[in-house]
């Protein structure tokens, strides 16, 4: 199967990969997929007063899709506020890397990996989950 | 520095030998008759290419040309004879004996004649991938037509005890297939010494063209027979009728002679190479080689990175034409069943490249193999959270996964 262009570039050149220090409160933390599955995201945000998003980063376990999906998370992700970064939809990462449809998951993964972010970070700071 | 990209997916196809291309293409043009036509010489002309090719063909497997039987390739052969003895032999029984590794041409028409009223055991074999003689023997009943196991294996090359299940086999009168696409050309494969009696295979495996193959039937002690799964002009000797493929058939034939006279010299300097790949990419950590590797074809290695993903590992290592038991581009997400059925774990299964040599690999090839595996190995695992997990000492199996 050919990848897109945008795909490649990512994968090639990922953005933000790395790892912050997940017991700092100001950092939430979402690890989602399986190992079994092929596919593991680790979506990190770090999350100053102002509730906005100064950094991000990710790690990922899978193929040539799902680590475009959560590089290009990361890089949507800086400088949104954390509500901003809830509205992030699966579907604006498959528009913006021409995703076929067998790697709609991938995008999938990568919207699950945000949230689950968020959430860590909420729970962190005594907020209730969404 | 080799001319990109390296190819190293033989077990899924072969380049063409340039020797074989010569003896066909006087049969597309000139010689282009109908081996069928009997009465003119241009039939003539194409009945003796291929009755050159048949002995060519029945050589190499220390066969009777007379018991080769031409087909389009491996798929149909598979076909023909496992659904061929099952019609043929119906009034003896309808049990058959497979392995759940086989090829899906094997396991499907399996499945095929299971709705027809069969009944088939599907043999596991062990993590090593080979079957067990005393399970085998254990599996046959009064009912049992066919015994139907692979001489060697698609995806990791393990060489099953084939001699040891034809004895069986014929010691109890069961007809036993072996799906020997893999095998033919790259080791000695003798259909006598091995008790076979219908045997699968195909040309573009071993340097000759696509789309001919071979099914061997034997003739005698004991004499075997299928029903033609293909109605017609009653060709070969009426199990598989439509006009011969000439040039094809010319093709595969030269491609079995020249297999004949190099396969020993071609296996030994292959081997050291994929010995040599092998042994290089190994020392990377956490790096498995799924199989046996006592008993192998000399030309396949299939190896599993722990912790990055075969179809990312494959998209890192674009310089490589190699394939993946990752089958994440298909709908199904699901790993390849061989290595699964070897009882792997999915994640290892995910993890897994394959690599097959051919007689056109150089070593520069294999030196630049490695060092493009090696970098791509490094780079996925610094951005796999898999790796990081395991270097901090967390048990992956102890972890609660967010399964999607």
């Amino acid at each position: 199967m050919a990848y897109s262009e945008k795909v490649n570039e990512h994968y090639n050149n990922p953005r933000n990969i790395g790892t912050l220090d997940k017991a700092d409160k100001n950092v939430g933390t979402g690890l989602v997929g399986a190992p079994e599955c092929g596919d593991v995201m680790r979506l990190q945000i770090a999350v100053n007063e102002e509730g906005v998003i100064e950094d991000a980063k990710f790690k990922t376990f899978g193929c040539g899709s799902a680590i475009a999906s959560s590089s290009l998370a990361t890089e949507w992700l800086k400088g949104k506020s954390v509500n901003q970064a809830l509205e992030i939809d699966n579907m604006d990462i498959v528009e913006e890397l021409a995703l076929p449809p067998v790697k709609i998951h991938c995008s999938v993964l990568a919207e699950d990996a945000i949230k689950s972010a968020i959430n860590d970070y909420r729970i962190k700071q005594g907020l209730a989950e969404i | 520095m080799p001319s990109l990209p390296i190819y190293l997916d033989n077990n899924a196809t072969t380049k063409m030998d340039p020797r074989v291309l010569d003896t066909m293409i006087p049969f597309f043009t000139e010689n282009f008759g109908n081996a069928a036509s009997r009465n003119h010489s241009f039939g003539w002309t194409a009945e003796e290419a291929v009755d050159y090719a048949r002995e060519q063909v029945a050589n190499l497997i220390g066969a009777n040309p007379k018991e080769i039987i031409f087909t389009s390739g491996a798929t149909e052969s598979d076909n023909l004879a496992v659904k061929g003895v099952f019609e043929m032999y119906a009034a003896k029984g309808n049990h058959i004996i497979t392995v759940n590794t086989e090829h899906k041409a094997v396991l499907d028409a399996c499945k095929h004649v299971e709705k027809l009223g069969a009944e088939v055991t599907y043999l596991e074999p062990n993590l090593d991938g080979l079957i067990d003689l005393n399970e085998l023997e254990a599996a046959i009943t009064e009912k049992t037509i066919l015994i139907s196991i692979m001489y060697a294996n698609n995806e990791i090359g393990v060489v099953q005890p084939i001699r040891e299940i034809g004895e069986l086999a014929r010691k109890k009168g069961i007809v036993f297939h072996s799906d020997a696409t893999q095998a033919v050309g790259k080791i000695p494969v003798d259909v006598n010494a091995d008790h076979i009696d219908l045997m699968s295979f195909t040309g573009h495996k071993m340097y000759g063209p696509k789309g001919v193959g071979a099914l061997y039937v034997r003739r005698k002690n004991p004499r075997i027979k299928v029903t033609a799964q293909m109605d017609g002009g009653g060709h070969e000797r009426g199990m598989r009728s439509g006009t011969l493929n000439v040039p094809g058939i010319v093709g595969f034939g030269k491609a079995c002679e020249i297999c004949m006279n190099e396969m020993e010299s071609d296996a030994a300097r292959i081997s050291e190479m994929r010995d040599y790949l092998e042994a290089e990419l190994t020392k990377l950590e956490e790096t498995y080689v799924n199989g046996s590797t006592e008993h192998r074809l000399p030309t396949i290695t299939n190896i599993s990175f722990k912790y990055i993903e075969g179809e990312g590992l494959m998209m890192g290592v674009k310089d490589l034409a190699v394939s993946s038991g990752s089958a994440c581009t298909s709908a199904s997400l699901e790993p390849s069943y061989v290595l699964k059925n070897l009882g792997l774990d999915d994640d290892l299964a995910h993890s897994s490249l394959r690599f097959g040599l051919s007689r056109y690999t150089t070593k520069e090839e294999i030196d630049y193999a490695i060092n493009h595996v090696r970098e791509a190995v490094l780079k996925l695992r610094e951005m796999s959270p898999l790796w990081e997990m395991f270097k901090e000492g967390i048990d992956l199996k102890s972890v609660e996964w967010q399964e999607h």
